[in-house]
């Protein structure tokens, strides 16, 4: 008998029904009604569509239309992982950790797989993310297979962890939802350089979702380069909590997928805390990369920065979605916002939705946005100084991009980033 | 005051009137029976004498707007409002007015006081009956309000001048029957009847409003307002108002008044749509102070209008300015379709949102033309609980080959109860156009306060000197004499919103 493989929302509750007794975590009541809550909110909201504020200017049809099957992790021998960029390193093939490829030794402090350690997580797992807010956590909860899990300690420097995220080359398109869950303690640090990547030849759809809890003056550097295969879907949301005196830094690079989502909730939720949400999308021809951003500051006393730079050739579209909330307790918010969009191409579309709302007087908001070609003066500056033309567009766009990537200041993360937007441009100038 | 009682009382208000005016002809009944349906319209349009066309685009509306649900994505709260449960058409409006200046709010007559409005004005605008009937003793009025309550020979001395022109200058349901062939041609081409739930509204039983043509080349020579108009005094809830500028034609056109106007209906759905041909100017002015609501935010207009231009000429430009200080709730977006070459839209705009007032207000800048330029200022002020959005769109098809762009919004917050927001779109489907956006918000800050105070100035007198300074780049954008009393209505609107 063949087995029908549904489509769309239809075919991810299919999938629900017919996964939930192997899923993990499917003995544990708590992770069971989660789960089930999440598929009647799936199951009501369905893949957004463009009528949903929120997804105005992105298309999920490529995704709803499309049938996932389960994915069937078979690594072929190309799976040659690069040297880890860090001490650490976590792997997942497929959305599930892979001991044997990960390097955990040592580290001090707990770091592994989520499914493991699921009934420990009792109150922990859903603690930020809101299933019924946004259909595809919702979809993530209902799917989860597995996860990162790190707790750093109070007062613990965690050094560098690499997240690395693979995907198995397969006839049949597949999908998974990792759901990984960060916290540091009072005073902890870590560094998170997370990277996803595929075959270019399978189509797939990688829908993570991160619970980030940062307890009072814990530093995060959260470092993510995006370089999925060309037919893979990306769509990924990050939840972060900053308590007092707490950082986290965020760097978003978007290089690869055919369409990728990168939305981001972040919420000040102590006072004097800070929270620095930088990216770079950098596309090509029928790429579509869509970062949404909703800052809340909700306590008073905090700064937020934001630089977010596009660029875009052929005809690929970009998309910036950011709004700041300062609530009415936020008194002394010092908040900032810049997105850029450089356009190389006659064909290529920029939509950008900045967006403050603001409900506390003694505020310093601000945000801008700017859209256009690369300045024919600089280029003729560099020409006149006998420069050819595609090594002074080169340096162009290397400088735009460079603005947002030096916010980044751990200089692991910040080496990880220069070297991936180099072998972008590399092959864009090829 | 709930919209329905507020309704009630102006149609008993016109029933009971002595004063007729403003129609030539007899009428039996001078209202429509309560609710809207297709006898609605029809009844309007007969009482019109509107050709069949306009009967028929008429219910083509009505039909749409059946069909249409009422938008929710402002960021403004409101009671639902029912349509079926008001009179869409009740004419001549004429209130019963105070018998005098005594028996007039002395808080509204503290107000004009402030504005500098001589008596005589006052008595006016505070709608005491016989106040306009005698011409005015001189003295110091502004041009516009001189020509709205001087005598009538004034007014048609102003037509005269302007029929020398060729420039056509009516109400819009007088130029359906002198010159059908311009409003067939212009009417709903650039606010279609289907565009929004009250602009289909507005198609379906609008009953006021003026008619402007400017003729090819022609200059106006004077500033229009809707004051010159000798039938305009009680404007309409369902304003509509088109103005066609010609080739080469220039033309500014005033609307509203800075004094508080008694009006006692409390939805507005106003269109208004413009029309730039080649070489054409357009400068179209608005100061808006309808009445707020009180204190706690009971009563206020619903302020719903959709205004829009087409520059369809090349090298047209067409420019809005205004000045929203009134109504409860206000949202509008003047917005500008570039369709000329090399043509240019401008929005400049303060907003001003104290007490419990809310404006969601903004533009939308549309390039298809090529080397098509837009420039938008807006400056929010929020006092008390007021909520001010600035809601704005520019897109630039991918025929608006150079294109440019440039944005502002500052928004002011006075007091931790109020809120400013800034929602902004950017869609750029074109690599040579350069669009640019900035958006500040913050609150006045205590050392210029301090500076000003130091200096001898009261605390108002010093937020009100901030204001105007964080406003100038709008107010300076105001035909002169409205600029003058705009810098001081401002400083009235946020009376208590500081100490």
């Amino acid at each position: 008998m063949n087995t029908v493989v549904h489509s769309g929302a239809e075919g991810f509750l299919h999938r629900f029904e017919g996964l939930r007794a192997r899923l993990p975590g499917q003995r544990l009541d708590w992770v069971q009604a989660l789960r089930e809550a999440a598929a009647a909110q799936f199951r009501t909201a369905g893949f957004p569509t463009r009528r949903v504020e929120a997804w105005k200017y992105t298309d999920l049809r490529p995704v709803s239309d499309a049938a996932f099957d389960e994915a069937l992790t078979i690594l072929g021998d190309d799976v040659a992982l690069p040297a880890p960029r860090g001490e650490r390193r976590a792997v997942f093939v497929d959305g599930r950790f892979r001991a044997e490829l990960s390097q955990l030794d040592d580290a001090g402090f707990a770091i592994g797989s989520l499914a493991e350690q699921l009934p420990r997580l009792e109150g922990r797992l859903g603690a930020l993310a809101r299933p019924a807010e946004e259909p595809l956590v919702a979809l993530n909860t209902m799917l989860f297979e597995d996860g990162l899990l790190v707790t750093v300690p109070a007062g613990v420097a965690g050094g560098v962890l690499e997240l690395r995220s693979l995907t198995s080359r397969s006839e049949r398109p597949s999908a998974f939802h990792p759901r990984h869950l960060i916290r540091l303690e009072a005073g902890a640090s870590l560094t998170l350089i997370e990277e996803a990547s595929g075959p270019e030849d399978t189509r797939y759809l990688h829908n993570p979702v991160f619970e980030i809890e940062l307890a009072e003056g814990a530093v995060l550097t959260h470092a993510r380069i995006q370089r999925e295969g060309v037919k893979g879907f990306q769509l990924g949301t990050v939840y972060a909590r900053i308590e007092s005196g707490a950082t986290y830094d965020n760097f978003t690079l978007n290089a690869g997928a055919r369409l990728v989502r990168n939305e981001i909730h972040a919420v000040l939720a102590g006072p004097k805390s800070a929270c620095h949400m930088n990216g770079a999308q950098l596309l090509r021809d029928g790429q579509h990369a869509d970062t949404t951003t909703v800052l809340d500051h909700a306590a008073p006393d905090c700064a937020s920065r934001q630089t977010y730079k596009t660029v875009l050739s052929g005809k690929s579209r970009g998309v910036f979605q950011g709004k700041i909330h300062v609530h009415q307790v936020a008194q002394r918010t010092d908040g900032y916002q810049m997105n850029q969009a450089l356009l190389l191409s006659p064909d290529a579309e920029i939509d950008s939705k900045p967006q403050l709302e603001i409900y506390a007087d003694d505020v310093k908001c601000s945000h801008g946005a700017t859209v256009g070609a690369l300045d024919a003066d600089q280029l003729f500056y560099l020409r006149a100084r006998g420069i050819p033309e595609d090594k002074a567009r080169s340096i162009l766009v290397e400088a735009f991009l460079q603005e947002a990537i030096e916010g980044v200041t751990d200089e692991t993360a910040r080496a990880a980033l220069e070297s991936a937007v180099a072998g972008w441009w590399e092959k864009e100038a090829a | 005051m709930p919209a329905v009682a507020e309704t009630l009382d102006t149609v008993q208000s016109v029933t009971e009137g002595t004063y007729k005016w403003g129609f030539e002809t007899e009428i039996e009944m001078d209202f429509a029976p309560k609710g809207l349906n297709e006898d609605t319209v029809r009844f309007i349009s007969a009482e019109k004498k509107e050709p069949e066309w306009l009967l028929e685009w008429r219910l083509k509306a009505f039909a749409t707007w059946q069909k249409m649900q009422e938008p929710r994505w402002p960021a403004v709260k409101y009671p639902p409002i029912d349509y079926q449960d008001a009179y869409y058409y009740a004419a001549p409006k004429k209130k019963d007015g105070p018998k005098s200046l005594d028996e007039v709010d002395p808080e509204l007559l503290k107000t004009y006081a402030k504005l500098g409005i001589p008596l005589k004005e006052q008595a006016i605008l505070a709608g005491v009956e016989g106040a306009g009937d005698s011409p005015s003793e001189g003295g110091r009025m502004p041009i516009a309000v001189d020509a709205v309550f001087d005598s009538v020979s004034v007014a048609t001395s102003y037509k005269e001048r302007l029929a020398k022109d060729g420039i056509i200058f009516c109400a819009i349901s007088e130029a359906v029957q002198e010159h059908p062939e311009l409003v067939k041609q212009y009417l709903g081409t650039v606010v279609p009847p289907g565009d929004n739930f009250y602009a289909a509204l507005n198609s379906a039983v609008f009953t006021d409003g003026s008619f402007v043509y400017i003729p090819k080349g022609v200059r106006c020579p004077m500033e229009l307002s809707t004051y010159f108009r000798i039938n305009a005094k009680s404007t309409g809830q369902f304003e509509r108002t088109l103005i066609i500028a010609d080739e080469g034609a220039i033309v500014s056109y005033l609307e509203g008044c800075t004094a508080p106007m008694r009006d006692e209906n409390q939805l507005h759905a106003a269109v208004v749509e413009l029309v730039a041909l080649d070489d054409a100017q357009i400068k179209y002015s608005t100061v808006q102070n309808w009445y707020p609501g009180d204190a706690e935010g009971r009563g206020g207009i619903y302020n719903f209008v959709t205004k829009r231009a087409q520059c369809r000429g090349k090298r047209s430009k067409v420019s809005w300015t205004q000045v929203e200080t009134g109504s409860a709730i206000t949202w509008k977006y003047p917005s500008c379709v570039l369709l000329g070459d090399d043509s240019v839209g401008e929005f400049y705009s303060v907003a001003i949102t104290n007490n419990h007032q809310q404006a969601d207000t903004g533009t939308k800048m549309i390039h298809v033309g090529k080397r098509t330029t837009s420039t938008i200022v807006s400056k929010g002020i929020s006092a008390g609980k007021g909520q001010n959005t600035y809601r704005g769109l520019v897109r630039v098809a991918p025929t608006a080959s150079g294109a440019r762009n440039f944005t502002q919004c500052d928004s002011l917050l006075i007091g931790d109860q109020c809120g400013a927001h800034t929602v902004p779109y950017i869609e750029n489907r074109n690599m040579s156009a350069k669009v640019e956006h900035e958006a500040t918000t913050s609150r006045i800050a205590e050392d210029q306060l301090f500076y000003c105070r130091q200096r001898g100035l009261s605390e108002e007198d010093a937020v009100g000197l901030i204001v105007n300074g964080f406003c100038r780049e709008v107010l300076k954008e105001l035909p002169m004499e409205f600029a003058v009393e705009a810098q001081k209505l401002l400083q009235i609107s946020l009376e208590g919103s500081v100490g």
